[in-house]
């Protein structure tokens, strides 16, 4: 229980009380980090003293993986890196490499990549939702979730024949065309989705018991957020207004009117209201794409073998859960010299041990739901 | 030999009835168990076991046997007899409490004048096997539920116990069949006490550790609390102890607010024909299962089907017992065990009810709801009800004594819920402590 050669910590202390400090060791196989994350905590009674951070046991080398694989080839690595949305992964990847050639996918192409990139922001806004109302105890959320989730994952799986790692677009463009019944079912979706999110938020968002398990849980200010790179829900909770969709708008996103929620207080509760205006968002952006999409073809003027010059790039986009970005060196062959992923969930996690401490061991579950991460992002 | 028979004829009731708690008590967690995976799944749009047996009703059976013959594993180094001993310690304490507790006026293992007293007492044993069984897995997240759990059982058992100390002032006994003949023919106390009866479910569900209360085994933060290093059966002893738990709970309950075996509207004859319900419940539930049974997918569950349709006609067959003259006597017993575990499980559905709507409370929310809401609450209801009785005697007739003690005891509560409210500077704030850095 002392012995500071395991705990890696600089020595248990005397608490308060006179009581020996313990050290709990959270994860890699805990039910609520979310995969394999491991989370040492030091602890006064249930009072978390310090904590540390332990990754890497779902590290797969993906970026290592990318300098002996073709540019096509790598496509489909990235979408096993954030494995509940992998469309915003294939997207960033794709768009990323058409920078590095000069190529520019078709407007229809890029219209049907922003509803499903959407349409799969939903689906991990979802997926957070319901984990992270399981880990503060609300059982029922999940399954709502998991409903909806499912009616996302058939239209991706009539569209390109998988549900999680879609390998959706290709470079330059998509593979497949739009099945018959495609805007249909999407338009289906998201007029009734609409309700569906009323449902989650009469359950939690008034409900006495959730506001007092994350109101004022894991405060993270505007400035510290900043400092420590955090992106996406976990930046905007914090009351900061920044969004690639709108700072630096990729795909078809300038064609379509939405808005940046953010919050106030940087808490829990401030990171949940943000993230469920965001699918009302995303669900505004996925009707108004549905409505049009440009006639047209699907592939832009690449070649069959990719070969671009030689250079630099880095291409981010807005996923789920943050920036993600791609940086990528081309040295003149088929296969990229190096390929640097800016994961949003890995550097949001930077942020756990600072909103950790002091809390109680209740509350760190319910910080690291509020993260959003997905491990097989963090390790790569 | 007369001394043998003079034996049977005091023991042979008392001690049937114990063998029947004994082997039925856990067959009926386990079919609570199902009942809860049923209604959680109708909850949450799905359907819940559907295998084992038609409409997973083999499945507790099932979940058991697995239980049985699973790898026992018992930690290198935890204290090993205390760790053997624990969750004996609470499934004997859960079965135990059920020796006093009366299902119909006949269905009773002992009459106790200290009924009441004697439950509360024993079951709160139970915490015991949790405390001995966090401690003796030596693992730190055991450590912790089970600390939880001492915690959260001294400040609630003291909440439930000035509950039920309103029942016992309208009653002015403790025996737990006194207290139901006192509602006999009048209101149940439910309907005179009832802030008592919502501090009573309230404390009761913290008490058996159920969301939103669970916090000893909140499977999201601690894995499993103090059960983290239990496994096989020793788990399943500590699972069936905590569901026992769940039905001594609500049979108390039901004995003291919501009239026990007594019939609803007992007193109005016009309302006579509520005694056809039991039997014809049965039968509905009967012919269903039979109307189900060809439409079952394998002719092995079609035969279960049947079973339990016939089963359910044989009860159906024994409620309507009664009304056979020559066996009238045996109504109070047959129907009295039938409206008895309706109560228990309306009392149990309420439960689930409120595990899969709300989240978990947070450590010191919990100490906070109990300390400054409940019991303090607790202890306005009781003199409350003690001003009430005092009216009932000075001939005050019931509406206004009952609006007069219940109104003011209600104002106290939004009292407290304000104080609750208000920003208080806590010497140690817990959760909204800011770093000092930050």
């Amino acid at each position: 229980m002392t012995d500071t050669r395991i705990s890696g910590f600089p020595g248990v202390e005397q608490t308060v009380l006179g009581a020996d400090e313990i050290i709990i060791n959270m994860g890699p196989q805990h039910p609520s980090t979310h995969g394999v994350l491991r989370v040492k905590l030091r602890l006064d009674g249930e009072r978390i003293v310090d904590s540390e951070c332990i990754i890497g046991y779902l590290h797969r080398g993906v970026e290592k993986i990318a300098e002996h694989r073709s540019y096509t080839q790598f496509a489909p690595y990235v979408d096993r890196m954030d494995y509940v949305a992998a469309v915003s992964n294939g997207l960033g990847y794709c768009e990323a490499v058409e920078k590095l050639l000069g190529a520019e996918a078709p407007m229809r192409a890029k219209v049907v990549r922003t509803i499903l990139t959407e349409l799969q922001r939903i689906s991990s806004h979802l997926l957070w939702l319901g984990t992270h109302a399981i880990d503060i105890g609300a059982l029922t959320p999940l399954f709502y979730c998991l409903r909806e989730r499912e009616e996302i994952l058939k239209i991706f799986e009539k569209y390109c024949g998988a549900r999680l790692t879609t390998h959706a677009f290709r470079i330059g463009g998509l593979q497949y065309d739009t099945y018959d019944g495609f805007e249909a079912e999407t338009k289906r979706f998201c007029l009734d989705f609409v309700h569906r999110v009323d449902e989650y938020e009469a359950l939690l968002t008034e409900n006495r018991i959730w506001i007092a398990r994350t109101k004022g849980v894991g405060v993270l200010s505007a400035a510290d957020a900043i400092d420590m790179g955090a992106t996406g829900p976990v930046l905007r909770g914090s009351g900061v207004k920044w969004d690639i969709r709108k700072a630096m708008p990729y795909a078809a996103y300038d064609r379509y009117e939405f808005e940046i929620p953010t919050g106030q207080n940087g808490d829990t509760y401030d990171r949940y209201i943000v993230r469920m205006q965001e699918m009302r968002q995303s669900n505004r952006i996925c009707l108004q794409a549905i409505e049009d999409i440009p006639a047209g073809p699907i592939m832009g003027k690449v070649g069959k073998v990719l070969k671009p010059p030689v250079g630099e790039v880095y291409h981010s986009i807005e996923a789920p859960k943050g920036e993600l970005g791609y940086y990528i060196v081309s040295d003149g062959t088929t296969q990229p010299y190096r390929v640097r992923i800016r994961p949003p969930s890995f550097i949001n996690l930077e942020a756990l041990d600072k909103m950790i401490k002091g809390h109680l061991v209740a509350d760190v579950v319910a910080i690291i739901g509020t993260l959003d991460i997905v491990l097989g992002e963090v390790d790569r | 030999m007369s001394a043998l028979l003079d034996f049977l004829k005091t023991y042979m009731w008392p001690l049937i009835f114990a063998v029947v708690i004994v082997a039925v008590l856990p067959l009926l967690a386990g079919y609570v168990v199902l009942m809860e995976r049923k209604i959680m799944a109708d909850m949450q749009a799905r359907l819940g076991p559907m295998r084992v047996g038609p409409h997973g009703l083999l499945q507790p059976i099932a979940d058991a046997l697995k239980l049985l013959i699973k790898e026992d594993i018992i930690p290198e180094n935890a204290d090993k007899v205390v760790f053997w001993f624990a969750p004996v310690i609470s499934v004997t304490a859960a079965m135990l409490a059920y020796s006093a507790l009366a299902i119909g006026p006949f269905f009773q293992i002992a009459e106790l004048n200290i009924g009441l007293l004697f439950i509360v007492a024993v079951s709160s044993m139970g915490i015991f096997g949790i405390i001995l069984g966090g401690w003796a897995s030596n693992s730190h997240y055991s450590l912790l539920g089970a600390l939880r759990s001492t915690a959260q059982m001294i400040s609630y058992e003291t909440a439930a116990g000035l509950a039920l100390v309103g029942g016992v002032l309208l009653s002015g006994t403790l025996s737990t069949q006194k207290i139901v003949m006192a509602q006999h023919g009048g209101t149940w106390f439910v309907f005179v006490a009832p802030i008592g009866f919502f501090l009573y479910l309230v404390a009761s569900i913290a008490e058996t550790n159920r969301a939103p209360f669970d916090l000893p085994e909140a499977e999201s933060e601690l894995v499993a609390g103090y059960m983290t290093e239990y496994s096989g059966f020793r788990w399943a002893v500590y699972f069936l102890a905590e569901y026992a738990n769940m039905i001594v709970v609500a049979s108390i309950a039901t004995t003291l607010f919501l009239g026990g075996w007594l019939r609803p509207f007992g007193s109005i004859a016009a309302l006579d024909f509520l005694d056809f319900f039991p039997p014809l419940s049965f039968l509905g539930v009967a012919g269903y299962c039979l109307y189900r049974t060809p439409k079952q997918p394998e002719p092995i569950q079609s035969m279960v089907m049947a079973l339990f349709g016939g089963l359910c006609f044989l009860l159906a067959a024994a409620m309507a017992l009664p009304f056979v003259p020559a066996f009238a006597a045996s109504k109070p017993g047959l129907h009295g065990a039938f409206w008895f575990l309706l109560k228990v499980s309306l009392y149990i559905y309420s439960f689930m009810w409120i595990r899969f709507t709300f989240p978990r409370f947070r450590f010191d929310q919990l100490m906070k709801l109990g300390w400054y809401f409940m019991i303090p609450l607790s202890i306005v209801n009781v003199l409350g009800l003690g001003v009430y009785k005092v009216l009932r005697q000075m001939q005050w007739s019931q509406w206004p004594a009952f609006l007069l003690t219940t109104g003011g005891t209600l104002l106290v509560a939004i009292w407290l819920v304000w104080l609750a409210q208000r920003k208080v500077a806590v010497p140690e704030p817990a959760g909204e402590m800011t770093e000092a850095e930050g």
